[in-house]
């Protein structure tokens, strides 16, 4: 039985990849800023980002891909050291 | 209930082969072919005056002659929704509604063209409420005709067996790969027996081979309807537009081989009957081509030289082939719909696709909710027209 391989230029479907929306970072109104001094690496803002733009760094921070990330909040509000500080994208 | 089983029939016209000739109501005829096509998994929710089918489906499935599944749903809106994942998954599937029911299913409608899965669903055409009527008009089949499916229109019970078979072939053609719907007059001919030839189950399954194909791969997981970016959008609409265009070529393909098949000729997009040198043409779709038939062989006997352009498919609407008529005197339209605020839905499309043709095109808007219209009135309108005392529409009230 032959799959959507041959058929998917017709037929509308997503395959799990990074930023199938779009740079979606353009949308962010604030920018979540990591206090490294702070930080435990206890990976929970990793684990709760709605959008999976947070990843473990080789040096075992946090790290985060401002081209997708929305600016949502999660973040900041999850970590249990007050690590992360929503900072406004426009300074006015 | 009366056993609708064929038996075995006369010798088809000097072919050697046995046929199965029987008489059955339009909704075992097409329950009958859906059984034949061995659909997996079937959905359907009643309403008047689909309810038979389902039920001698159900019968079928109980019984054991239709190895298939059926899912029991409490609405139409999740008939169509559990057949389209089950067409993803690799099933053939079935469903059919009319009216309230297509309304109401129309959402996942327009999910499942877009989509471009496969599907075969019957619409036992019903007039839709306000006010409430259980008869036969078509305004719920046009209702449906931009959501990227194949429609197909029968005129009688043997057209109905015929159609309903084909129209898998056409959906699980890998040139079109769209859902067909198949539309038929609720009671005019859901209701109606009628004589009508069977295929044998071997030549349905020589015609139909098990649909070999399936959209998505537990192996390797994927998103179906996903949101895209306004590029994206428009360029499947594109290609829903170009495979649309396909299935012309097709449909009229898929029909030649089941002429070959059933013994049975099968006009494709439009049958044109008695047109070769007619000066007036009636272009009607439905059961009531059967009347317009009637009527236009009593006109040539009047000396008004008739024909009838039987339109089996509305959608992709066959503007190719209704060129043909462009040279005639004038065309007669019957409507059993209309849209409100332009006007009968064939006459307007008749119209398009004649742009700049010098033909004065008539609509006769009739049949709306059941009420009656014969082969008289169509013969009293076609003689106005050839009078010139018809006004350019004309509802039969």
């Amino acid at each position: 039985m032959s799959s959507i391989k041959e058929l998917e230029e017709e037929s509308p479907v997503s395959r799990p990849s990074v930023g199938s929306a779009g740079k979606t970072g353009t949308w962010r109104v604030e920018k979540p800023i990591i206090d490294l001094e702070a930080c435990k690496k206890c990976d929970i803002c990793i684990l709760e980002c709605v959008e999976n733009t947070i990843d473990k760094g080789s040096d075992g921070y946090p790290k985060i891909d401002y081209n997708y990330c929305k600016g949502c909040g999660v973040c900041a509000n999850v970590c249990p050291v007050k690590a992360i500080k929503m900072e406004a994208e426009v300074k006015m | 209930m009366r056993e609708c089983m064929p038996c075995k029939g006369d010798k088809n016209g000097g072919r050697g082969e046995d046929v199965k000739n029987t008489a059955m109501v339009g909704n075992h005829a097409v329950a009958y072919a859906v059984m034949q096509a061995k659909p997996e998994v079937l959905a359907v929710y009643p309403i008047t005056p689909q309810t038979t089918m389902l039920e001698k489906l159900a019968e079928y499935v109980s019984k054991g002659m239709l190895n298939a599944k059926m899912i029991k749903v409490e609405s139409e809106h999740s008939a169509m929704a559990s057949i389209y994942g089950a067409s993803l998954a690799g099933a053939r599937v079935f469903t059919a509604t009319s009216s309230q029911g297509l309304l109401y299913m129309t959402e996942v409608i327009y999910w499942a063209g877009g989509q471009r899965v496969p599907i075969v669903a019957g619409i036992a055409t019903r007039a839709i409420g306000s006010p409430w009527s259980i008869w036969d008009d078509h305004q719920d089949f046009v209702t449906e005709r931009d959501a990227i499916w194949i429609q197909m229109m029968a005129e009688n019970v043997q057209d109905a067996y015929d159609m309903t078979i084909q129209a898998f072939r056409i959906s699980e053609d890998k040139r079109v790969i769209m859902p067909v719907m198949m539309g038929f007059d609720g009671f005019v001919l859901t209701h109606t027996m009628e004589r009508l030839s069977l295929l044998e189950n071997e030549d349905v399954d020589k015609f139909l081979p098990k649909k070999d194909f399936k959209l998505i791969d537990f192996e390797e997981p994927i998103g179906i309807g996903p949101i895209v970016t306004q590029d994206n959008y428009i360029k499947y609409r594109y290609k829903a537009m170009q495979a649309m265009e396909r299935a012309k070529g097709v449909i009229e393909e898929i029909a030649k081989e089941y002429s070959n098949t059933s013994g049975r000729e099968q006009y494709g997009l439009v049958e044109f009957y008695k047109c070769e040198d007619a000066d007036y043409v009636i272009l009607a779709m439905g059961a009531w081509a059967g009347d317009a038939r009637l009527a236009v062989d009593e006109l040539r006997k009047n000396g008004v030289k008739t024909g009838l352009a039987k339109l089996r498919v509305l959608r992709p609407f066959p503007k190719e082939k209704l060129a043909e008529l462009k040279d005639r005197k004038a065309v007669l339209v019957l409507d059993r719909e209309y849209s409100y605020g332009s006007g009968g839905v064939l006459a307007t499309e008749l119209k398009s696709a004649l742009y700049g043709a010098n033909l004065p095109i008539y609509s006769l808007i009739g049949g709306i909710g059941g009420k009656e219209l014969g082969p008289s009135e169509i013969i009293n309108a076609m003689n106005m027209v050839v009078q010139g005392k018809m006004d350019r529409e004309v509802w039969f009230v």
